[in-house]
């Protein structure tokens, strides 16, 4: 029998899919909501925002198993750190990221040294007392925060020193869009690396994971400090985006929506958070549109059914929807 | 006297789960690529042993010395990097994953990515079924993977907590052949704990008899074949009553 040679310079059509076939899903429904709702630009630049926050807990809760209802202290950080680079050193967007990124993980990495040697209830309440207590601080130091009333005005320059943000909010939308795309690439690599893996078995069963070499609270750590940086990273670019930081950027009601996103999305797909952002926020839109007083009560039935009949979420029933397809064409 | 990589060393042993002592006087050594076999009647400290040798039961006296250093306080992980593979008598396989996936959540560095493939040619069975999550393996499978997830480290020694357990005569036979393989083309030594006596005596050099968590034998597989009274003496045995079996079970 002859041997196949494969030719390295050619790669099958169904690997290029796997490899980028999501991203260039969410390219294409991203700038199909832009063409079909151009006065909503600010709305569809807060849900990729939201939705790299969302990643962020769909790493650190749904991979690695780390219950926390912290994570807006991570969003907050990134947030502020951008916004006092931008006012005190420099206006350079990507740098503001770097910023961001790198606040998200210190102080990711800080707070995971306490709270990710505790499990279940303990750790949920301590990542919620961290927050709270970081939310004190920022209130608190008003020279530097602003306190109460936040960083406003703060600087951006123009993207790569050409495009400059617009009034209209096309480039913001762009800007965020490309930065939720390579986000959302870089995690789902991560998540597939035996790194990812090992967080999915330390999610399983801590002690297995033990027994064949990982150090399980030194592997927390670390994809707690990954995740940090992403919400930084969305806090950087809400900063950048609006121009204004608050102390809602650290509120716990952040956290606890990012979480609610999560669940009605699917909690252990990382593209459950971006089924789950989009549907949250546009249910809240348009309820909160027809009734300001009660639109969280069509939120709250909302996540009890997904809960109830759809226990993988939206993306458990999306996936199941295809299985079905894939079987029924064969 | 200097020990060698992969050498064993289970010096008067004390350990249990809090407070309660299961273990008491346990010593045992074991060489480089040498096997050890384990027997006892069920709840007698076999586990047990396997559970304060990776750290996951509490010691209370002793020490056990793996290649040279002492790990008796070593966390569980540490004494799996440094060669103690093992595979629980629960397999606890990750059964959201796929057959591939619980193989490379075992990868620690290049060297081990390399060990997969190593896995699969040792069990083809499993290259057939990569893609398969785990609540879509059979027993015998399940059992495969477990002990091939804990060859991806590259351990010098393995500890094997009843293998066989509730699998076919046939895939018994299959995985006991594939273990036998591993064990003598890679060098890597094993302990073995197994309720078959026929399978432990075929596959050791020497046997551990535990009784109420203390050793009552410990020796050559020759001298057991030599004279069956010991096992009779010392775990209440008798030959296998199924028809057409040669095994016999401790009981």
């Amino acid at each position: 029998m002859a041997d196949i040679v494969a030719d390295p310079s050619r790669v099958e059509p169904g690997r290029w899919r796997a490899l980028i076939g999501p991203e260039l899903a969410v390219v294409a429904v991203g700038l199909l909501a832009a063409i079909v709702f151009p006065d909503d630009l600010g709305f569809i630049t807060r849900i990729n925002i939201l939705s790299i926050f969302t990643l962020s807990i769909a790493l650190v809760v749904g991979q690695a198993g780390i219950g926390t209802l912290g994570q807006a202290a991570l969003f907050g950080a990134g947030s502020y750190a951008a916004a006092l680079w931008a006012l005190h050193v420099s206006a350079e967007p990507f740098s503001g990221l770097l910023v961001g990124a790198l606040a998200g993980a210190g102080v990711a990495a800080a707070s995971g040294l306490l709270i990710l040697r505790t499990r279940g209830l303990t750790l949920i309440m301590l990542s919620i007392a961290f927050a709270q207590v970081l939310l004190e601080i920022a209130n608190k130091a008003a020279f530097v925060t602003g306190g109460d009333d936040g960083l406003a005005d703060i600087p951006v320059n123009p993207i790569l020193g050409a495009v400059a943000f617009d009034f209209h909010g096309r480039v913001g939308f762009c800007y965020t869009l490309a930065a939720l795309v390579v986000v959302y690439f870089c995690l789902r690599r991560l998540i597939a690396s035996p790194f990812g893996l090992t967080c999915r078995g330390i999610k399983g069963d801590r002690l297995r994971m033990r027994a064949i070499g990982a150090p399980v609270v030194r592997h927390l750590l670390c994809v707690y400090a990954i995740g940090g940086a992403v919400a930084g990273i969305a806090g950087a670019l809400s900063a950048q985006t609006t121009q204004v930081v608050g102390l809602g950027n650290l509120g716990f009601e952040l956290s606890a929506e990012g979480l609610v996103m999560l669940s009605i999305g699917g909690v252990g797909h990382l593209a459950g958070a971006l089924l789950g952002v989009p549907t949250f926020m546009i249910v809240r839109h348009v309820t909160a549109t027809i009734n300001p007083y009660h639109w969280l009560l069509v939120i709250g039935v909302l996540l009890v059914v997904t809960v109830l009949f759809l226990p993988g979420g939206l993306y458990g029933m999306v996936d199941k929807w295809r299985r079905r397809a894939g079987q029924g064409g064969s | 006297m200097t020990l060698e990589a992969g050498e064993l060393r289970v010096e008067n042993l004390r350990g249990g789960y809090a407070g309660t002592v299961v273990l008491e006087g346990v010593s045992f050594r074991i060489g480089a690529g040498g096997k050890l076999g384990i027997l006892g009647r069920n709840g007698v400290g076999k586990t047990t042993m396997f559970a304060c040798i990776m750290g996951l039961a509490q010691i209370h006296g002793g020490r056990i010395t793996f290649g040279g250093t002492d790990v008796t306080a070593l966390p569980t992980w540490r004494r799996a990097r440094a060669g103690l593979g093992y595979v629980p008598q629960t397999r606890d396989i990750f059964k959201s994953l796929s057959v591939e996936e619980n193989l490379f959540s075992a990868v620690r560095s290049a060297a081990d990515d390399k060990r997969v493939e190593a896995a699969f040619a040792l069990f083809p069975r499993l290259r057939e079924r990569r893609n398969n999550n785990g609540t879509q393996l059979s027993g015998g499978e399940q059992q495969m993977l477990a002990v091939a997830r804990a060859t991806i480290s590259g351990p010098t020694l393995l500890l094997m907590d009843e293998p066989l357990e509730g699998l076919a005569p046939r895939l018994r036979d299959e995985l006991m052949d594939a273990i036998r393989n591993m064990v003598e083309t890679s060098g890597i030594g094993c302990l073995l704990v197994e309720q078959h006596v026929d399978v432990v005596l075929d596959f050791a050099d020497e046997v551990l008899i535990l009784e109420r968590g203390k050793p009552v034998y410990v020796g050559g597989v020759d001298e057991l074949r030599e004279d069956p009274s010991i096992l009779d003496h010392a775990i209440g045995l008798r030959k296998g009553t199924r028809e057409g079996s040669s095994i016999a079970r401790a009981w």
